[in-house]
């Protein structure tokens, strides 16, 4: 199985990066963007074929170390 | 009274730390390496500045889970231990779940390293009890995410139970709530801050209002062995 992982800042948290990037954005005329968000995307193999168990198991590297769920929160996809 | 100082992959601050307590505090002190899993000889452990495991992810989730975190938790229940992060310190002890809230990214994006005012808001702790309340320090900070961070109920916990021991003077650098830049636990045995007390202790480096913080800890020691 392979994971596709997203970790973003919580709403309502600030989002500094995102905060730069879009003020960046408008600067080159892109009038049309707004609430940038930028998180981090991990990928990882797994070696479990069972999705309902391999889904378990991200959610639990989610949880323990690839998110701080004081700030972030996270979503991913599970697919073989 | 015996001092220690972790150190980890990518800690920098370590022999600034030992310095301070060695040759300025005159106070006996080790290197503790991260895999060490006995702390029972030490009093007060410092977790120094740096970039553990090269910030990778978050500043701090790796160091999070060495081998020393164990026996680090084990260490801080015992109230008449002490236990000090001061900037990637502070973000291990907040990752670790030691000390309430994140740390996080510096809202102005940049890493800032200079001398700036803090205001001790409570003196009452084992690391502030020689300064005066509301007396102003100038303490230099090196960090790129020290903005620190926790919702609205944590946040009015640390005011009701007095946890927040030092916060930024009139400028804020970093954007952090409450202007915060210190917080202590409940039980007031664990200290993290973003501002580097070690490189305050001596007139040679332009201030020494870090020292007291070093002299706090060595007085509660000896009241409390």
């Amino acid at each position: 199985m392979k994971a596709k992982i997203y970790v973003t800042h919580k709403k309502g948290i600030l989002d500094p990066q995102g905060k730069t990037v879009e003020t960046a954005l408008i600067s080159l005329g892109y009038n049309k963007a707004s609430n940038v968000h930028i998180g981090k995307y991990i990928e990882l193999d797994l070696q479990e074929k069972d999705k309902e168990r391999a889904e378990k198991l991200v959610k639990e590297m989610c949880e323990k170390l690839l998110s701080n769920p004081i700030i972030e929160q996270y979503r991913f996809e599970v697919s073989s | 009274m015996k001092f220690g100082v972790i150190v980890f992959p990518g800690s920098n601050c370590d022999h600034d730390c030992f310095y301070a307590i060695k040759k300025i505090l005159k106070q006996p002190v080790s290197y503790i390496w991260h895999t060490t899993t006995k702390l029972d000889k030490f009093d007060c452990i410092i977790i120094p500045g740096g970039f553990s495991y090269g910030d990778y992810l978050r500043c701090g989730a790796i160091a999070r889970f060495a081998k020393i975190m164990d026996a680090l938790k084990e260490f801080t229940a015992d109230k008449n231990k002490l236990v000090i992060g001061i900037c990637n310190g502070f973000q291990i002890l907040c990752e670790a779940g030691l000390l309430p809230g994140a740390l996080q990214r510096n809202k102005n994006m940049r890493f800032i390293c200079k001398h700036v005012n803090l205001k001790v808001e409570n003196n009452r702790t084992s690391f502030s009890k020689k300064y005066k309340k509301g007396q102003v320090l100038r303490i230099p900070i090196a960090h790129g995410e020290g903005n620190y961070t926790c919702d609205k109920e944590t946040l009015a916990e640390l005011k009701k139970n007095k946890q927040i021991v030092f916060t930024y003077y009139k400028n804020n650098p970093n954007g952090s709530v409450a202007n915060i830049a210190g917080i202590c636990n409940k039980q007031r045995n664990v200290l993290g801050m973003m501002p580097h007390p070690e490189r305050a202790s001596e007139a040679i480096l332009g201030s020494e209002d870090g020292f007291l913080l070093f002299k706090s800890i060595e007085t509660a020691l000896k009241i409390k062995h």
